[in-house]
């Protein structure tokens, strides 16, 4: 049986009935035990991606392999080797914590003996040992997605695609999830396919992080290649007196290039980088003005995605993705 | 294939906890069919009169009538689950899984089955309590809990085939009253030879629905009877075979995985 744990994606196309082509011939490589951060607005084709990625949704077009595994040919030995947290934490309300690890465990083939301890392990790790013969019904978003994460633990996968598992969550439980996937990935050797609309998300978790819009790939790389492909710090700089701003951007303006700001703030992209900091302190000083606030702003993912299609990523969810239930003819 | 009964087996658990644990699901099949059995037995007890009825009770011959009831309400509480599973993407949990469809169908029915003989042991013991005469005896009652758990399946199938094709647990329940109309354009109420309106005969003669009932009535006022149970339990196979051959094609449709 192969060990390999990798993600490889070419030419990956989705076309549906009624829109544009979902997923635009991506090509990708995630290497074992790597944590991929797949960052993008709705409606780019994360989603679409990892329901072919999971074979639940045939390409249309190009080839994908996981863990070896072709998702056309090998669709059963695909879903032996990967586990799957999609969007919408699919549970029954009607059914415990518990009630769903032993339906998963039993429909994963895990052997009668080690269904009860394997449930109580996977409970205990994401933290709903107490809370496992409720009905699920009666859970929180972030006690339903660690129930959702533990599901897909259950046949100890060697690849597990996440689909936004933080969205909607508050900064504890979205904390605890990072924690335990950081693990998986660490200790475990996990590969974990991450999708998200959190550049935050990405940018703690991934240790690469392909960035998709409109179904193609716009930018690929690990958090700071990227950020640093794209740009260096800001200095933002905020006079105490408002009518000292002039004379603050003409001191500031031999040190890079001036950035629009709509507050009384002064906004300048270092051309030396961290390195012409200092030269800006003194000329602040040479020029006798007092500041209210001096901040180092480092680029952060919005500005790579900004950059390579020209919007923030914040806010440029459009249009959602097409229904999966709909195939192109 | 050990797997394949153990996952058999965890679907059908899982069909039967869920139903369990919402008491309407369970409490409505049970009560429903046994209010419409008192109404009726009380307005039409003068039908006992009509030469040629079967029998003096009219209760025994209207206990017949809440066993396909139940099962109807098997079709709608099937469907409607697995209308929810596919709405809500615990389908596609499930799709993830080594699971085989097969097993997801004969799961989902296995649970119906359970539910349906419950109810079957709750109409016998209705009818014992009120003095009803089981006239092929012990035999006979085991037969009705037979009866009982193929109907389940066959109208089981027929509700997992509509959730599968729908996808919506609305439709299913917009269906529901068609299929009421099928128990009422039977032999629920006159026994077929004693409908005197030409048209609701003919309808009566050709909907399946009235052999279902009168293999169940014959078991409780006539005694055994070759014909009535071949023909109810052979329409009762019949559908079952044909909402489970439609059952998994639209199951191959609606589960996309390669």
């Amino acid at each position: 049986m192969s060990r390999d744990n990798s993600i490889e994606v070419e030419g990956l196309v989705r076309e549906f009935k009624k829109g544009p082509r979902a997923v635009d011939g991506i090509d990708l490589r995630v290497e074992p035990g790597e944590i991929y951060g797949f960052l993008g607005p709705n409606g780019a084709g994360k989603s679409t991606t990892v329901l072919m990625l999971t074979t639940l949704l045939p390409p249309t077009a190009g080839t994908a392999r996981v863990g070896g595994y072709d998702v056309v040919k090998d669709g059963p030995k695909v879903r032996s080797v990967i586990g799957a947290a999609l969007q919408e934490a699919a549970l029954d309300p009607m059914l415990t914590g518990r009630d769903h690890l032993r339906l998963q465990s039993t429909l994963q083939g895990i052997p009668r003996v080690e269904r009860k301890p394997r449930a109580n392990e996977l409970l205990e790790r994401v933290g709903l040992s107490e809370a496992a013969d409720r009905k699920v019904g009666g859970y929180s978003g972030g006690m339903k997605r660690r129930l959702d994460l533990a599901l897909a633990l259950v046949h100890r996968p060697r690849i597990l695609f996440l689909d936004e598992p933080t969205t909607g969550l508050d900064i504890q439980s979205r904390t605890a999830l990072w924690d335990e996937v950081a693990r998986l990935a660490r200790e475990d050797g996990v590969t974990v396919f991450l999708t998200t609309q959190y550049l935050e998300e990405a940018d703690v978790l991934a240790n690469r992080v392909g960035i998709i819009d409109h179904g193609h790939i716009v930018a690929e790389g690990t958090p700071a290649a990227l950020k640093a492909e794209i740009g260096l710090p800001s200095v933002h700089a905020t006079p105490v007196n408002g009518a000292d701003r002039e004379r603050l951007a003409a001191a500031l303006a031999p040190y890079g290039e001036a950035l629009g700001s709509a507050s009384r703030e002064v906004v300048v992209r270092l051309r030396e980088g961290l390195a012409g900091l200092p030269a800006v302190v003194r000329a602040v000083d040479d020029a006798g003005l007092t500041l209210a606030s001096m901040e180092i702003q480092a680029p952060s993912l919005d500005d790579v995605f900004l950059a390579k299609t020209g919007r923030s990523l914040e806010g440029a969810g459009a249009e959602a993705e097409p229904d999966a239930a709909e195939p192109t003819a | 294939m050990t797997d394949f009964w153990a996952q058999v087996g965890a679907l059908a658990r899982r069909s039967i906890v869920r139903t369990s644990r919402q008491p309407a699901a369970v409490i409505f099949p049970l009560i429903f069919p046994m209010l419409l059995l008192l109404v009726n037995s009380a307005g039409l007890k003068a039908s006992t009169k009509l030469p040629g009825f079967p029998t003096d009770s009219f209760l025994a011959f209207a206990l017949a009538v809440p066993f396909i009831q139940g099962a109807l309400f098997s079709t709608m509480n099937a469907g409607t689950d697995l209308a929810k599973d596919i709405q809500t993407g615990f389908l596609n949990r499930l799709s993830l899984t080594s699971m085989r469809g097969v097993a997801l169908i004969a799961g989902q029915l296995a649970g119906v089955v359970v539910l349906g003989l419950v109810q079957a042991a709750f109409y016998i013991t209705v009818g014992l309590i009120v003095g009803v005469d089981f006239a092929a005896g012990a035999l006979g009652i085991l037969a009705l809990f037979g009866f009982a758990a193929v109907v389940s399946i066959s109208f089981g199938a027929l509700g997992v085939f509509l959730a599968l094709r729908t996808g919506s647990g609305e439709a299913i329940q917009g269906l529901f009253p068609l299929l009421f109309v099928f128990l009422f354009l039977s032999s629920m109420n006159t026994p077929r030879d004693l409908i005197d309106v030409d048209w609701f005969r003919f309808v009566a003669t050709v909907n399946p629905v009235s052999y279902l009932i009168e293999c169940v009535r014959s078991l409780i006022i006539t005694g055994w009877n070759g014909d009535a149970l071949a023909l109810g339990f052979g329409f009762a196979v019949l559908i079952g075979i044909v909402a489970t051959t439609l059952a998994t094609f639209a199951l191959k449709e609606r589960l996309v995985r390669t």
